[in-house]
């Protein structure tokens, strides 16, 4: 006979994750005020079980694998299962609504149903025909991995590779010496740019009397962009960083304690 | 004879060398005798959750070179010693992490010579046991480790609540004016008065992400504005999760506003879990649909540029807001206005002018404050040689 083995973190979790919920809709079809409530309960729950869980190292919290932080963790990835259909769906959905009545783009809906269609159908073949999403025993790329590397790979590094125009356009509206702030912004991304690449040694290859000079200039034009990223940059972004790690915090506390609701599209008085 | 004799001796000493690899026809010294480890304590490791006993001791001075301790454990039924690790000289503590709570152990500590320091022959040898008292293993109630973090916690959170109190009752607040957020109306107005739609990007991570739980709460702001006046509102998605939290958001927004007629299932819609994809996805809508306003709020990642360059050419007014250091220079290059760092998180209490909420930013205030007097104390001392501040605020 196995023994019974009463596990705390679980039995607090089904309560507060079960039990709660479905007490509250079935409280929330004789009272829709509860219908807010329920979801302010669980999410102090889940808010405040992790901060607990920092300071108190009792296994029924905090255990690796066991705890109830860590189930949390994988409720997560639980609940995001059960949130992917949804979004998929939802693409089907408007998608094949935006196709079947031809609206302004519709070509691009059907596009994109095809590829859904097309790479899921393919990965669903891989698995139930058991020679799965890679490579076959012969070498050979199944469908959906050739799928992969021969249109979604390219169209992934196409789009990634717009970043390099896109900043360099950004980078020439921002450089703009419009004002004394921009100015500073100019001049302190030159030296950093010049100190990145050897620009002088570049320029000065033309002329190999120069080779030293431009070699020692190149060294404190490094050490100077150094201090530009060390010193006031980090001190900058440390500063950002401080302030937004409270504000973080702050926001945590005020959805745990149920003062913040416009994420539950809740404002004052609802 | 005498000569004999010596031959003899001189070949038996040889052979002997020979055979523990010491150089042949040389003398091997006597070996260094290992002393035993002192102040050897076995003890549940403070703070932890559980299976694990911590044991910690001193290295005797005389210890050679070379010379590891073995630790040993007994456990029931059989309380037979067991090997469980060889730990290097100078470490002075080992935790034992196969311990199970509530079960009995002792354990034993000797330095023995390692094979990989062995040029005598001496490989194996041990010096005396110490024995340990008996110790179990348990959880504990507190990390000792951070009490520093959890006291910084308490006392923030007392800020916090104290000035939330305050602000109820009726103290007025000042709170610094942000372009930003000013600028939310402007542009919802704008895009009503052109009768083009309202493009939110709730940023890229799932909810769990406190960046995007803001975002969320400016789109609540953003939902109650489009639904008031009947603007289009267009919410495209990349995480499922965020994806059906901001559908949740907008249907609240809609109803708390008295238009639920007016909530579409598409207004906030899922695309892709794939990064560039969504990307392509939402810099297409941009360009083909030209939303009149754009809301990039969140965390984003290298798309923050795509995004904000592609509503930049369309002629859209662009407000973006995230905490991320590495993506606000592309918002502030491409976008016009941008919520930097602490201003997404007090985006929901300034744009509901709720005074409770916007308690909760004058805390927020007054502990940056403290945080930045801290900081300068901690500078000078540090000038001054003295580190008590890192000190203070080190934790795990």
């Amino acid at each position: 006979m196995t023994e019974l083995h009463f596990d705390t973190g679980r039995v607090l979790l089904l309560i507060c994750f079960g039990l709660v919920p479905v007490a509250g809709i079935i409280l929330g079809l004789m009272a829709p005020s509860l219908r807010r409530q329920i979801p302010l309960i669980v999410g102090f729950v889940a808010g405040i079980v992790p901060i607990l869980s920092l300071y108190i190292p009792k296994r029924f919290l905090s255990a690796a694998g066991e705890g109830m932080s860590p189930r949390l963790d994988q409720y997560l990835i639980i609940v995001a299962g059960f949130a992917l259909p949804l979004g998929i769906v939802n693409v089907i959905q408007i998608n094949s609504r935006r196709v079947g009545r031809g609206e302004k783009g519709w070509p691009f809906a059907l596009a994109l149903l095809v590829g859904l269609l097309l790479m899921g159908g393919f990965g669903v073949y891989g698995a139930v025909s058991g020679q799965g999403i890679g490579f076959l025993p012969s070498g050979a790329p199944t469908p959906f991995q050739w799928m992969t590397d021969w249109f979604f790979r390219p169209l992934q590094a196409t789009i990634f590779s717009l970043l390099a125009f896109f900043m360099a356009s950004a980078a020439f509206r921002a450089f703009r010496a419009r004002n004394t702030e921009a100015t500073i912004l100019l001049i302190a991304a030159v030296l950093v740019m010049a100190g990145r690449v050897p620009l002088l040694d570049f320029l000065a290859y033309p002329f190999p009397p120069l080779h030293p000079l431009a070699a020692s200039l190149s060294q404190t034009m490094g050490r100077l962009t150094e201090w530009i990223m060390d010193v006031p940059n980090s001190a900058a972004q440390a500063g950002i960083i401080i302030g937004a790690a409270l504000g973080a915090a702050a926001m945590a506390i005020r959805v745990i304690l149920g003062i913040e609701r416009s994420y539950l599209g809740l404002g004052k008085g609802d | 004879m005498r000569w004999a004799i010596r031959l003899c001796l001189l070949a038996v000493l040889g052979s002997a060398s020979a055979a523990t690899g010491a150089p042949s026809g040389t003398l091997t010294p006597p070996a260094p005798e290992l002393p035993a480890p002192e102040q050897f304590v076995a003890k549940d490791r403070p703070g932890d959750a559980g299976n694990s006993i911590l044991l910690t001791w001193k290295d005797p001075a005389s210890l050679p070179v070379g010379a590891v301790f073995e630790a040993r454990r007994s456990e029931p039924p059989a309380y037979e010693w067991a090997k469980i690790a060889d730990v290097a000289a100078g470490v002075g503590r080992y935790v034992d992490a196969t311990a199970k709570d509530g079960v009995v152990y002792r354990y034993e500590l000797r330095a023995r010579h390692a094979e990989a320091a062995d040029t005598l022959g001496l490989a194996g040898t041990t010096g005396p046991a110490v024995v340990s008292d008996p110790v179990t293993s348990h959880d504990d109630w507190i990390r000792l480790d951070r009490v520093n973090s959890l006291v910084a916690c308490l006392l923030f959170l007392v800020i916090l609540l104290s000035s939330i109190w305050l602000a109820g009752r009726g103290s007025q607040l000042f709170v610094r004016r942000i372009a930003g957020l000013n600028a939310v109306d402007e542009a919802i107005g704008r895009a009503t008065e052109l009768g083009r739609k309202v493009l939110y990007v709730p940023g890229i991570q799932p909810p769990g992400d406190i960046q995007t739980v803001a975002s969320l709460a400016i789109l609540g702001h953003v939902a109650r504005a489009t639904a008031r006046y009947g603007t289009d509102l267009d919410c495209p998605n990349r995480d499922p999760l965020t994806f059906t939290s901001a559908r949740e958001t907008v249907r609240g927004a809609y109803l708390a506003e008295g238009r639920p007629d007016l909530f579409r299932e598409e207004m906030v819609n899922y695309i892709t879990y794939d990064q560039f994809a969504y990307v392509a996805a939402v810099a297409g809508r941009m360009v083909r649909e030209k939303p009149a306003a754009n809301f990039l709020i969140g965390h984003f990642f290298a798309e923050s540029l795509i995004l904000a360059e592609t509503g930049q050419s369309t002629g859209a007014i662009q407000i973006a807001g995230t905490a991320d250091p590495a993506q606000l220079p592309f918002f502030v290059a491409a976008c016009d206005y941008t919520l930097i760092g602490e201003e997404l998180y007090a985006a929901g209490a300034y744009l509901s002018r709720e005074p409770v909420l916007l308690g909760s930013i004058r805390g927020t205030d007054i502990a940056k404050a403290l945080l930045l007097l801290l900081g300068l104390v901690g500078i000078v001392s540090a000038t001054l040689g003295n580190n008590w501040a890192a000190g203070l605020l080190k934790t795990q």
